[in-house]
């Protein structure tokens, strides 16, 4: 239905804070594109320039080919599906979604058809007079989702719209969105701040930081191959261990002196290895390649696995173990990966 | 709540029913004293049961025509302060909420010096500006007018900073989702912002209506005729008359009208009444 287009867009805020400093992202028909980082890298703010919330300072926004600078939110064309839900409180559930095409002119019967062909899709019929107050988290939720999608928009923006949300329904209802989105093959641009929501829903992944992008591409690549130490401590959790080489000598090693066992790249001065790809080895193990003597702080049992936090080589690192732990605090055991799941990065955090 | 205990509820109790005799027994009073003849009043003591005289002293009031106050009947002074409260209480809330809903939620240049100048009107009551505002309804012509009585009084800040309030608590996604749903400045403001405000407005009537009814300097200098008189200064005139003995029996009727509009208001929306000084419906 429609391709959305960013081409160098900035936003700059009347104080001269740069919230967004130049962002380019191509998002093709029919994808869902998550943007995802911490609070404050302009996400919103970059997702409120599509909608037309916010005036662009800088670069383009273009939908469906068409440049919309100067379009208002109105005619843009799109649906938003806020944080908040931003329901009208004073409206049944039915008149909340009927309320954007009645502003539109659409005649009364289509309306009404649009309307309930809908609500049974989200499964909300029953609930069509009934006002916001009186639904519970979950129901306003699709009523939020329901008056985006029966508008039939080119375009569909989240913004947050599940961090309101219990985390057992959030779970649900992404799985939810990712099917309507790819049933209804409508473009879409979600923001989040929540890595596992990034992960599961994106077509595109793009990672922010500061303003800028700090990785862009399929969930799966990032995971595997984080641009940066940034994405590389965001994407994924828990978070990949990150650890400094030091090379005085010329000889490479670990904060507390203890030779790697691989040959780093030149370039590199941090070390990272994902917590699920890190090897638990008996303490005496003769092998060779990276393996670190460590020493269990914690254990935290959560069932399906485990996680053993740490201390190796003069740094704090977690290992993922699958099933229940046999490790108690203080016991002594070696932590070891394979080369191929070793990441480098160079002194300024980039991927080597 | 607090109190549960027997002994609370009782001193509660007392305490409510103390408040109300002391505000409801000067109102019995005088409704006792409309049911007398002018006779009886004025021989001391005055008895504590209504007396016999209710159908004659209203309606002489009514529709005879007080010669005190020459020759307009109480029906008259209603009408007439009727009008005047309604026009001010509509007056008010329509420019105060349309002044609120500009400051809120548009960006002008000069927005907060408007808002100030508002806002320092607060200090300006109507004695103040009593004068100027005199000449400037005789020259509009509008002295004896429903207009005269009611434009000048309409202007308000304390309703204005009200609004303001509440508009301030509607969350900017709100604003946001009615913009994306294609509804500009007048669509909002009438089919979202409008009926949000309800309890406000319900609120605001109350207390502007019993405002309106009250007034009593502006439209004592703004009606020179007897006819456009409201009942609040219709009530001053039957009294102050030294000439003559005063009408006591009619002007306890008067009197008991005259504050049966403002109470049938405050029943009727009661419940709104404390719905919008209490919650902002969100």
């Amino acid at each position: 239905m429609a391709t959305v287009d960013l081409k160098d867009v900035k936003k700059v805020y009347a104080g001269g804070i740069e919230a967004v400093k130049g962002v380019s992202i191509a998002i093709p028909d029919k994808e869902l594109c998550v943007l995802v980082g911490p609070s404050g890298c302009g996400k919103s703010t970059l997702l409120r320039m599509i909608a037309g919330l916010e005036a662009i300072s800088s670069g383009t926004v273009s939908i469906d080919g068409k440049v919309v600078n100067e379009i208002s939110p109105t005619d843009r064309d799109i649906a938003m599906v806020f944080q908040n839900y931003a329901l009208y409180p004073h409206m049944k559930v039915y008149d909340n979604m009927a309320y954007g095409l009645r502003n539109r002119g659409t005649p009364k019967a289509e309306i009404d058809s649009r309307v309930r062909s809908t609500a049974k899709v989200l499964e909300l019929d029953h609930l069509l007079d009934r006002r916001p107050r009186e639904l519970s988290g979950g129901q306003r939720q699709r009523v939020a989702m329901g008056r985006a999608i029966v508008r039939n928009p080119k375009v569909f923006l989240f913004d947050e719209p599940l961090s309101n949300l219990d985390a057992k329904l959030r779970g649900q209802m992404r799985v939810e969105i990712k099917n309507l989105q790819r049933s209804l093959g409508v473009t879409s641009v979600y923001v989040t701040h929540d890595q596992l929501e990034a992960m599961t829903l994106a077509d595109i992944l793009v990672v922010m930081n500061a303003g800028l992008v700090e990785q862009m591409g399929a969930p799966l690549d990032i995971y595997e191959k984080p641009a940066s130490t940034f994405v590389a401590s965001f994407i994924g959790a828990p978070p990949m261990n990150l650890m400094a080489l030091g090379r005085d000598g010329g000889q490479p090693h670990l904060a507390d002196g203890a030779k790697l066992g691989v040959e780093p790249p030149a370039a590199a001065t941090t070390l990272g290895f994902r917590p699920e790809d890190a090897l638990v080895l008996p303490p005496d193990a003769k092998q060779g390649g990276f393996v670190l003597p460590a020493v269990v702080e914690a254990v935290e049992p959560v069932g399906a696995e485990s996680f053993l936090h740490c201390a190796a080589a003069g740094s704090r690192i977690l290992v993922r173990v699958s099933g229940r732990a046999t490790a108690k605090p203080g016991d002594k055991l070696a932590v070891a990966a394979n080369s191929d799941k070793i990441h480098w990065f160079d002194a300024s955090g980039k991927r080597v | 709540m607090i109190g549960s205990s027997s002994t609370r509820t009782f001193i509660a109790h007392a305490v409510l029913l103390l408040g109300i005799l002391i505000v409801a027994f000067p109102i019995y009073y005088t409704f006792v004293a409309s049911t007398h003849t002018l006779q009886t009043i004025l021989r001391p003591p005055l008895p504590l049961l209504p007396g016999g005289e209710f159908w004659n002293n209203y309606s002489e009031a009514l529709t005879g025509g007080v010669n005190r106050i020459g020759g307009v009947g109480v029906d008259v002074l209603l009408l007439n302060t009727t009008v005047m409260a309604l026009g001010i209480a509509v007056g008010k809330i329509c420019i105060s909420i349309l002044s609120a809903y500009a400051i809120v939620f548009f960006r002008f240049p000069l927005r907060m010096v408007f808002f100030w100048l508002i806002f320092i009107t607060l200090m300006l009551p109507v004695e103040v500006r009593i004068l100027p505002t005199y000449k400037v309804m005789v020259d509009l012509g509008l002295i004896d007018t429903y207009a005269g009585l009611i434009v000048p009084l309409i202007a308000s800040a304390t309703a204005t900073l009200l609004f303001r309030q509440f508009f301030m608590t509607i969350p900017g996604e709100l604003v946001e989702a009615a913009r994306v749903d294609g509804a500009g400045p007048w669509r909002f403001f009438f089919d979202i912002l409008l009926p949000l405000s309800r309890t406000n407005i319900a609120a605001l009537f109350v207390i502007l209506f019993i405002y309106g009814w009250t007034q009593y300097l502006w439209p004592l200098l703004v009606t020179n005729h007897n006819d456009m008189n409201t009942i609040v200064i219709a009530l001053r005139k039957m009294v102050s008359f030294a000439d003559a003995d005063t009408q006591w029996h009619l002007v306890m009727v008067t009197a008991m009208l005259a504050i049966v509009p403002p109470i049938l208001v405050v029943v009727a929306m009661q419940r709104w009444f404390v719905r919008g000084l209490v919650e902002s419906e969100k």
